[in-house]
């Protein structure tokens, strides 16, 4: 695969994923002959439009019919090519939910799913393109795992990942730039949780763009306050990495998740399963508290819905004190 | 012959009102600095008419049960709603430079009961279509006198949705629902008919049972005779498919993809506003 001309991902510059998952899916378009592209009339916000202009002949414009979109994706797919179907995470998983299920999940077919605009961040759109429950909708769904990278490196370590593993994948990226946390050739590794920063008197466990929040928060905590904390990111949803929750469940006995999405069914929810299960600890979901989100800045909306840094900072304070814990 | 001139006075009215709700399109957009200019000006007439002529609808009683109902369907275009709306004195004009901010009643894309007039939450293309077709449903069945309308994209009538919401139209002999369809050929990415080819979409409403009419939809003397007859046509749904243009009324974004959401900055506002105006003579 050619990279010689890739963009330079520098620690501490941002860059939007979703540019990122443009430019990864052109690189692969070389590597992988049988990779087709197909977009619901948003490829010029999806960033498909660069695949578009790359490989004209392997992108298929199939108009604002995201239904019909996964539907010829899993026709594609019975035939041996290999597609990445993208649209905004809101439309794929719900208006197209059906088929996702029972076309590309049940048979396996061998079919990528990116959903953009994941999360609050959607250009002050508002609540109908605010995807906050397309974790829970995918994690519920057999056959489908969930990746959620934390920023632009990993977001194109998981894009190439995504075409190695056999089958469906739901990749779920994010609109707005995120500050790169990871060093240039930073792996991802299916299915594994990352420490990505140690301590001893508090866990953080996060997904996506609240990874390189959760980072900052955990510096803020050591320098402001004395609490060392411990970042984890589960850059796959699904299947979680269980080893390492229960791990952080027995060292830490009290687990923070944040996450930029429902606290119902998401990553939160899923470590909560796997502690109780497993290795029962108390977990705090930071996350969307079953509302619909609203117009606004980005960073605005997320003061709004307790998810700033400070609002992160505050949270692990309150669990390293031991506050609001019932004896 | 007095009719006549009467209604040239109407169509002159609507048209100086059509100039200012373009005016209040692109500065809320740029106030915003964020939005679709594109497709809210191409169906500026169409709203104008409907909101200063057709609807029988009163501001200081936005839940008057015999309203008239409508329903945006093309939800993204919703600074045209917006400006209609503030325009008709539903809410202040000052709420329009709050679109899209923290906190504002007017969403990127509207809900039900944020804003005075606001009916049907309304952004996921096609369920605009079908909500109104459930209003519609709703005023059969309760033999209420309300007219129902609503207003369609181009790109939108790729959505399955929209032909499942036709086929229902029919079933139901909704000759209280009235369509327009904002023809104006292009969509997010480029050329409607060749992101998806839809034509011959008179056709297609026609095998669905619907009564077609086809206008310019910048032609103000035919919307509204088009709307008058769409509203007092008898024994099936009504569409009407307006021919026009994206960004119509500023010159730099008249028939231009890129201007489908995406803000002016100010030195565009400041031609936009300038284009505007030379049409406001």
């Amino acid at each position: 695969m050619s990279t010689a001309n890739r963009r330079r991902l520098s620690i501490g510059e941002a860059f939007a994923p979703r540019l990122i998952f443009g430019e990864t899916l052109v690189e692969l378009g070389e590597a992988y002959p049988r990779l087709v592209v197909l977009d619901a009339d948003v490829g010029a916000s999806t960033q498909t439009a660069l695949f578009r202009d790359a490989y004209p002949n392997r992108f298929y414009q199939i108009g604002i019919a995201e239904a019909n979109m996964v539907g010829i994706a899993a026709g594609l797919s019975t035939q041996g090519w290999i597609p990445f179907v993208s649209t905004f995470a809101i439309f794929l998983t719900k208006r197209a939910g059906d088929q996702v299920r029972n076309t590309i999940a049940y048979p396996r077919a061998n079919v990528k799913l990116n959903g953009a605009y994941g999360g609050l961040p959607t250009g002050r759109a508002g609540a109908s393109h605010s995807s906050i429950e397309d974790i829970a909708v995918m994690r519920a769904v057999p056959h489908m795992p969930v990746i959620v990278p934390a920023d632009p490196v990993e977001t194109r370590a998981a894009v190439e990942a995504v075409m190695r593993i056999p089958g469906p994948v739901y990749l779920r990226t994010v609109r707005c730039p995120v500050p790169v946390i990871f060093g240039e050739h930073e792996p991802f590794e299916f299915g594994k949780a990352k420490l990505i920063h140690d301590g001893d008197d508090a866990v953080i466990i996060s997904t996506g763009m609240m990874t390189p929040k959760a980072l900052q928060a955990a510096g803020k905590l050591g320098k402001q306050y004395g609490i060392r904390t411990a970042v984890i990111h589960m850059g796959t949803v699904k299947p979680l990495d269980i080893e390492a929750v229960i791990a952080a469940s027995e060292r830490y006995g009290h687990i923070l998740t944040v996450e930029n999405h429902s606290v119902i069914g998401g990553l939160g929810d899923a470590v909560a399963a796997a502690v109780s299960e497993h290795a029962p600890c108390r977990v705090t979901k930071l996350g969307f508290q079953d509302v619909f989100l609203e117009s606004g800045d980005d960073e605005a909306l997320f003061s709004r819905y307790g998810m700033n840094v400070d609002q992160i900072v505050e949270r692990v304070r309150e669990i390293a004190q031991g506050k609001g814990r019932r004896e | 012959m007095e009719q006549q001139r009467t209604i040239q006075k109407r169509v002159r009215y609507l048209e100086e009102k059509a100039k200012e709700v373009r005016v209040e399109i692109v500065k809320m957009i740029h106030e915003a600095q964020s939005g679709h200019p594109g497709g809210s000006l191409s169906a500026a007439d169409i709203m104008t008419a409907l909101y200063f002529d057709i609807l029988r609808i009163d501001p200081n009683k936005p839940e008057w049960p015999d309203r008239d109902r409508f329903v945006l369907s093309k939800g993204h275009a919703c600074p045209v709603w917006y400006a209609c709306l503030a325009l008709k004195g539903f809410f202040p004009i000052e709420t329009l430079k709050t679109l899209r901010k923290f906190e504002s009643k007017l969403q990127g894309h509207p809900i039900a009961g944020k804003a005075e007039g606001i009916d049907a939450s309304v952004g996921s293309l096609g369920i605009g279509f079908s909500q109104a077709v459930g209003m519609a449903i709703e005023a059969k069945m309760t033999r209420s006198k309300y007219m129902v309308y609503t207003v369609l994209g181009d790109g939108e009538t790729n959505e399955g949705i929209v032909w499942e919401a036709a086929a229902s139209a029919h079933k139901y002999h909704l000759d209280n629902l009235v369509a327009v369809l904002d023809r104006n050929n292009l969509q997010n990415d480029g050329i409607a008919e060749q992101i998806m080819p839809m034509e011959p979409l008179d056709e297609k409403f026609k095998a669905f049972n619907w009564h077609v009419i086809q206008i310019n939809g910048h032609n103000m003397a035919d919307v509204v005779d088009a709307l008058m007859k769409a509203r007092d046509y008898s024994g099936k749904p009504v569409i009407i498919i307006a021919n026009t243009v994206k960004g119509k009324g500023v010159s730099y974004m008249e028939n231009v993809r890129g201007w489908h959401g995406k803000p002016p900055n100010d030195e565009q506002l400041a031609i936009a506003l300038e284009d505007l105006k030379g049409s406001l003579k």
